[in-house]
């Protein structure tokens, strides 16, 4: 009981503290481009500003929350709240709660995976940071080895290397799970091999979801 | 006029924004690792997830950088780092600042971009991302209250929900990367094969040191593949 009351009262305060945090990220990032216009004495005129706008929030409006629905009961309260402050939520922050949770052996979306999670975002946010400030001061020195043709192929598929390593690692824990979805995005690969990760992300979740259901209610798993 | 893309006051922002987001880091860092401890979690295990977590981000970071180096020909190097250290993404950045440019009639491919055209990037690229925090701040707490009852509810129903939303969500980015091509579906096979090889050495062999490291040790793997596998096929 008295745990639970504990678990509560941290949820409620991370809550408080995420929302906080959260508006001032927004306004503060929302300052840049008004200090650039004061700055420079360039306001963009509304015309401009939608042309720009309007096809990237065609496609960003909608990832931007399946994402929060998709991602934030895996990573939990904390982590959710400093995942999307601080960015690269796919390609880096996701991945790497989960891989503290399976060093961890702890399940996803659980009260101690909360706490692990929340570490694990917070540590990656604070060595991106790091890494893009040494990439800022010796930009001169890393160009060439970045811009390299021989390491071209590996950064390329840096993704690749990610998803396949992960998928893996969760996908033969749960790979009845994984029949529906893997099978359903091989398809639409075929069909159609250009569609947009942010397009698949639901399909493939809700496919999974209405798989995990059927099982369970079969009681297969 | 100096290049004002790489001015002091472009860097003054970015340090901003950067030590913004380096307080809310620690701040949300050191509430965690405080209730951990009081919910009993071993300082070890929290330790352990530093770690690894650090090393892990190394790799990942590259691909950050490499967003930097593309993106600065045009915009310099302190929008870009501001950019990149908040709400965004290296999958968004770019086409973000392509899409701004376009419509004022500009390229990225131009290292003599108007203030005018740059500040309308800015404009862009911030103003279209919003609308994954924004959804956060009103709807979050409601969300998670949900997912919470039917944890409540049925516990192992909840816990099927995560892992099944998780694995549809692994399942989308194999599919996205089959479209990279050969040298992408092969390091993504790759990958995975390093990932079996960690996993059978951690439990057969009782190597720890493959428990923690297993992920970036298969990506970094499957990347020097990649090199290999580009030469083999002569893409």
């Amino acid at each position: 009981m008295i745990e639970n009351e504990v678990n509560q009262t941290y949820e409620q305060s991370i809550h408080k503290l995420g929302r906080i945090w959260m508006s001032a990220a927004l306004l503060i990032i929302l300052m840049v481009p008004v200090a650039i216009s004061i700055k420079f004495q360039v306001w963009p005129g509304l015309s401009q500003l939608l042309g720009g706008l309007l096809p990237i929030l065609m496609i960003y409006l909608p990832i931007g929350i399946i994402e929060v629905i998709t991602f934030s009961p895996m990573l939990g309260s904390g982590s959710t709240y400093l995942a999307f402050t601080t960015g690269n939520i796919t390609n880096l922050k996701v991945p790497c709660a989960l891989n503290a949770l399976q060093i961890a052996d702890i399940e996803p979306g659980s009260r101690d995976g909360e706490i692990i999670t929340t570490i694990a975002v917070a540590t990656s946010s604070l060595v991106t940071n790091v890494i893009l400030v040494v990439g800022v001061v010796l930009f001169v020195q890393l160009s060439p080895i970045l811009a390299s043709p021989v390491l071209q192929p590996a950064f390329k598929n840096i993704m690749p290397a990610l998803f396949g390593a992960l998928g893996y690692m969760y996908i033969s824990k749960n790979w009845r799970l994984a029949v529906v979805p893997l099978t359903l995005m091989i398809a639409i690969f075929f069909v159609a091999p250009a569609a947009p990760v942010g397009i698949l992300i639901p399909i493939s979740a809700l496919s999974a979801i209405a798989a995990a259901r059927f099982l369970y209610v079969k009681k297969i798993i | 006029m100096g290049d004002y893309r790489n001015g002091l006051f472009m860097f003054i922002l970015g340090s901003a924004v950067a030590l913004f987001v380096t307080i809310q880091s620690i701040v949300f860092l050191s509430k965690a690792w405080e209730q951990g401890k009081r919910m009993g979690l071993s300082t070890d295990k929290m330790r352990k997830a530093v770690v690894s977590s650090a090393v892990f981000t190394l790799v990942p970071s590259m691909a950050i950088l490499l967003t930097l180096l593309t993106l600065s020909g045009a915009l310099g190097l302190a929008l870009p780092w501001l950019r990149l250290s908040v709400v965004g993404a290296i999958t968004y950045e770019l086409p973000a600042a392509e899409a701004a440019a376009q419509a004022m009639g500009a390229s990225l491919h131009v290292s003599d971009l108007p203030e005018s055209v740059f500040a309308v990037i800015a404009w862009v690229m911030t103003l279209g991302i919003m609308s994954g925090p924004l959804f956060i701040i009103v709807y979050f707490k409601k969300l998670q209250n949900r997912v919470n009852k039917i944890k409540v509810e049925d516990n192992k129903w909840g816990s099927l929900l995560v892992a099944a939303m998780f694995v549809g969500l692994i399942s989308s980015f194999l599919g996205s990367s089959l479209a990279g091509g050969l040298v992408s579906i092969l390091t993504l096979f790759s990958a995975a094969l390093l990932m079996l090889i960690c996993m059978t050495l951690e439990k057969k062999a009782g190597l720890k040191v493959f428990r923690d490291f297993a992920l970036p040790v298969s990506m970094v793997g499957a990347m020097a593949l990649a090199i290999f596998y580009t030469g083999l096929l002569g893409r």
